[in-house]
């Protein structure tokens, strides 16, 4: 397939990153470093208040403030429509709210925007900020997505009764319900996901600019899909062409998610941009980041799974609260449904599933991808299930996960709730055994009897997942009905310049994926130049072909395959001008290598070096040949890849104090083929933090009134360096047969496998006590609480 | 607002400025120098991003007023490499993919260089011990400690 010999191709290679260098000096710019000449700070005032109305706002003293050129509020941005939803719950009627450029007479969670003063410099614009004075009526608020559906529960919007966005299901719920009746065991559970703050560590920010007399807008901000912001910005918000604004992406300094999504900032700065005439720029800080940017998760799931008595699951069936906060963000129904109710077969053949999903508006920030996006709240109930299941049958969850594994030979596998996708491929049981082998799983259980013996609880978790990458094809997303003008390929462009210099443009949009290596190492290899060679263009909607960004790992699965494609062609052109160049046949002549020879006779060859000037200079080309190398590639993949793995925690809790400590990590991950393993390893290692401190140490926390009481890193428990032991990830390669590079993706296995690992380990730990299940995350007061309960012989446990 | 009057020497340059009082030293070196690979990203100075060397040791330039770093000698990963030739600690941070995003490297460079300048030989446990200041969302700190720990290696 590949042409490079096996000795030169980058592929599969741990190539040190073209991005390091600018990165370890300083020299890459991020948002927070654009300097625009003239640019005036704008600052947001954010509603204290969770659920309220607007009774007045006065901006005088604020207008009047040294340095200051504007203040404004809701009614002066009246024009513009609401924010689009642009991924609403399938099949199903939506109740979409979504938030204003600013909101003009309700707010409906703490950190919703209400005015912008925009002032010299920042430092003024912040004192003016405390001198506009709103008049709030304060309206009674729910903050449980559960307790949001009862009756009485005050109501967040009239057009959704009940604070029901939508009410969505997937499976077979009468025949889940019969397997359920004729299992030999059900075990039921009420499982919290708990609601997550996604903390990237660079926050985010936008600037713009206008040009009055072209109608041109300059947008830049902290984005991981450029393209999808001026789409939303200029169809849905201004009503313009999208020739009439530039997005543009810096530097993005993490993402998880959370920039994925259209905010009302962003819109904000365009708008205030072509009313001052002046650039504007708006910063968030870390205090808003945590009250007006994206959460994660927050789910509660009520679970019934029917089992034989030797351990075969026979029905799963989960109804979910799904809190989406007090307004829509812009993919927000989208996560619980088709990334979580569609996952709920997790790796295993589970004939009888039914999953409903409501999406319950609450008075909290609004909830959409972080990390994962569903499919770690899948894990995390199947898993759960699974050892659930296990406990009650007094079962190995190793043997229980064998017994329901989907066989390797059974792929390509429908498990019938993903709407005609398919498990493209998978060994599900080949990374258990190697987990199992690394972890030295008989050795362990005879060390934790031990260890009981002497007071200590060791513990031991299990999370054999399957995940969905490389979203997706379009004729799917637009059959499910999921699509609302949006479809799921991605594109790249490729020119080889007169010298042999390559560029290559993409759609997909990094946030410290490294993208500009990879993409550059599948481009050198198979032309056959040095990596040094390829220079990678993103994050400019001027200049880069359409393409839908970077999340739900699909950057490599279809990105990296778009310029795969492409670069495919421009060796077959390759080819022929070097035939051409060669005075040979077009048929006898190959191009491997870098270079193109009459087969059998390398010795005398045209480079690509060669060829790429001949074909930029244009003076000799074979009859119909166009001038120049020069491809673009919209790829529009056939079907998802379905990465997978075991990952395996070992943890120890302190008796006295109830404090976990996480003593081994071990995971086996299968993303298919690799293109560069120290990038795929990094982003395993990094996954993996995230997915353990969820069970560990992480939860955004809101009071009754709607008030986060964690508002900031200092009551949220970002983990730090010395609360992880070494981490020992190793792969397995079972290539996808979806795209030509094998390639799967591999972004967020880590976070999708470990949270439900870790939570097994604690309750493997606990289970001797006769604790079943506790929700996460795990602190010591909560274990402490369980385990003095325990002994005392009942409680919450 | 109350101005001063500040001299500081910042990667080996002499600045004299008149500042806002209540500027802070890492507003000083982004927006007033121009030197913007010092990154913020709390309000809290819990995350370590914005670490630089003042007279040599490790220190949030949030925490600090632009004011008292008058007469102090500063040091900014901008002047950690000399002529395009990487200091030891971000070539190990390059060699064992110690970055990804990039935005706390910075700060994390910047502490473990204090560090290694201390304990030339340092255990896994110091280094995480001595990071515990830096947060970083991307990496785990897997490949951060393994950067750290091969940083001394070749610099023994």
């Amino acid at each position: 397939m590949t042409t490079a010999t096996e000795a030169e191709t980058l592929l599969g290679k741990p190539v040190r990153r073209v991005e390091d260098a600018s990165l370890l000096t300083g020299e890459m710019q991020f948002l927070d470093d654009l300097k625009l000449p003239g640019m005036a700070f704008a600052v947001v005032l954010r509603s204290p208040y969770a659920h309220a109305r607007i009774s007045a706002i006065d901006t005088t003293k604020a207008a009047a403030y040294p340095g200051v050129l504007a203040v404004y509020t809701g009614k002066d941005f009246e024009d513009l429509p609401p924010l689009p939803c642009a991924w609403q719950a399938g099949g199903v009627e939506n109740f979409v709210n979504t938030p204003r450029v600013l909101e003009i007479d309700r707010v409906t969670f703490t950190g919703a925007g209400v005015a912008v003063v925009v002032a010299e410099n920042r430092y003024a614009a912040e004192d003016a900020l405390e001198l506009i004075d709103v008049d709030y009526e304060p309206l009674e608020t729910v903050v449980d997505a559960e307790a949001a559906t009862k009756e009485g529960a005050p109501q967040l919007h009239e057009n959704a009764p009940g604070n029901i966005a939508m009410d969505w299901s997937v499976g077979e719920q009468d025949a889940t319900d019969g397997a359920l009746r004729k299992a030999d065991v059900v075990v039921r559970e009420r499982l919290v996901n708990q609601r997550l703050i996604p903390n990237p560590m660079e926050v985010r920010g936008a600037a713009a600019t206008y040009e009055p007399t072209t109608g041109q807008y300059t947008v830049w901000m902290t984005s991981q899909d450029p393209h999808i912001m001026r789409l939303l910005m200029t169809a849905f918000v201004f009503g313009i062409p999208e020739t009439k604004m530039r997005c543009i992406a810096l530097q993005v300094g993490g993402g998880f998610g959370t920039k994925i999504f259209l905010y009302h900032e962003y819109v904000l700065v365009a708008a205030l941009a072509a009313k001052l005439g002046r650039p504007i720029k708006w910063g968030e800080t870390r205090r808003e980041n945590y009250v007006a940017t994206t959460h994660g998760r927050d789910h509660i799931t009520y679970l019934e799974v029917g089992a034989t008595r030797d351990g075969r699951i026979t029905a799963l069936k989960a109804k979910t609260y799904a809190n989406l906060g007090g307004v829509l963000s812009t993919i927000g129904p989208g996560i619980p449904t088709t990334l979580y109710g569609r996952m709920l077969s997790g790796a295993y053949r589970i004939p009888n599933i039914h999953c409903q999903v409501l999406g319950v508006y609450t008075n909290t920030a609004m909830v959409d991808a972080y990390r994962g996006a569903g499919r770690p709240e899948a894990t995390y109930a199947v898993e759960r299930a699974v050892d659930l299941v296990a406990a009650e049958l007094g079962l190995d969850p190793v043997d229980v996960r064998r017994k329901n594994f989907i066989p390797r030979d059974e792929f390509p596998y429908d498990p019938g709730i993903l709407r005609g996708l398919t498990y493209d491929t998978g060994d599900y049981e080949k990374t258990l055994d190697r987990a199992l082998e690394i972890v030295g799983y008989e050795d362990f259980r005879r060390q934790q009897k031990q260890a009981l013996e002497q007071g200590r609880h060791l513990g031991i978790g299990f999370s054999s997942y399957v995940e969905i990458c490389g979203a997706a094809p379009s004729a799917w997303i637009g059959a499910v009905g999921e699509g609302w003008g949006a479809s799921m390929w991605e594109s790249a462009n490729i020119r080889v310049h007169l010298t042999g210099k390559v560029a290559v443009t993409t759609g997909t949009q990094p946030q410290g994926q490294g993208h500009r290596t990879t993409i550059a190492q599948v481009v050198a290899s198979e032309l056959g130049i040095p990596i040094e060679d390829v220079t990678v263009h993103i994050g400019d909607t001027q200049g880069t072909p359409f393409g839908y960004g970077t999340y739900a790992s699909r950057s490599a699965a279809v990105g990296g395959v778009a310029a795969y494609k492409s670069v495919q062609r421009i060796k077959e052109k390759a080819r022929r001008l070097g035939a051409h160049m060669l005075e040979a046949d077009v048929d006898d002549v190959e191009f491997e290598g870098g270079k193109a020879f009459v087969k059998g006779s390398p010795e005398t060859a045209k480079t690509i070096q060669e060829i790429a000037g001949a074909a930029a200079l244009a003076y000799d080309l074979p009859e119909g040949m166009e001038p120049f190398l020069d491809d673009t590639t919209y790829y529009d993949p056939p079907n998802c890849t379905f990465p997978f793995g075991t990952h395996i925690a070992i943890v120890e809790i302190d008796g006295e104090t109830g404090e976990t400590a996480l003593r081994r990590y071990v995971a086996v991950d299968d993303v298919g083929k690799v293109i560069n393993p120290m990038i795929v390893d990094g982003q395993v290692h990094g996954g993996i933090a995230q997915g353990v401190a969820q069970a560990l140490w992480e939860a955004g926390v809101y009071d009754d009134e709607g008030q986060l009481q964690t508002p900031s890193l200092s009551e949220y428990a970002v983990p730090k360096a010395d609360f992880f032991p070494p981490l020992e990830v190793e792969r397995t390669e079972t290539p996808t047969d979806v795209n030509p590079l094998g390639v799967k993706g591999a972004g967020e296995t880590g976070t999708i496998a470990s949270t439900a690992a870790v939570a097994n380990a604690v309750m493997d730990a606990l289970a001797p006590l006769g604790i079943k299940h506790l929700d996460m995350p795990f602190t010591p007061e909560r274990v402490w609480r369980a385990m003095r309960d325990a002994k005392r012989g009942g409680g919450e446990a | 607002m109350s101005l001063t009057r500040i001299s500081v020497t910042v990667n080996g340059t002499a600045h004299e400025r008149e500042v806002e009082s209540r500027m802070l030293l890492v507003d000083f070196i982004r927006d007033e120098l121009a030197l913007t690979g010092t990154n913020v990203a709390c309000d809290t100075s819990l995350c370590g991003a914005c670490t630089v060397h003042v007279d040599g040791r490790a220190v949030k330039s949030c925490t600090l007023l632009a004011a008292q770093a008058d007469g102090y000698a500063i040091t900014t990963i901008e002047g950690l490499s000399s002529n395009g030739t990487l200091h030891a600690v971000q070539e190990a941070f390059r060699e064992k993919h110690g970055l990804q995003c990039g935005f706390c490297t910075p700060g994390m460079v910047m502490t473990a260089v204090e560090l290694l300048e201390e304990t030339p030989s340092p255990t896994d446990d110091e280094i995480r011990t001595a990071l515990e200041g830096n947060l970083c969302r991307c990496t785990g700190y897997e490949n951060i400690v393994r950067a750290v720990r091969h940083a001394a290696e070749v610099s023994r």
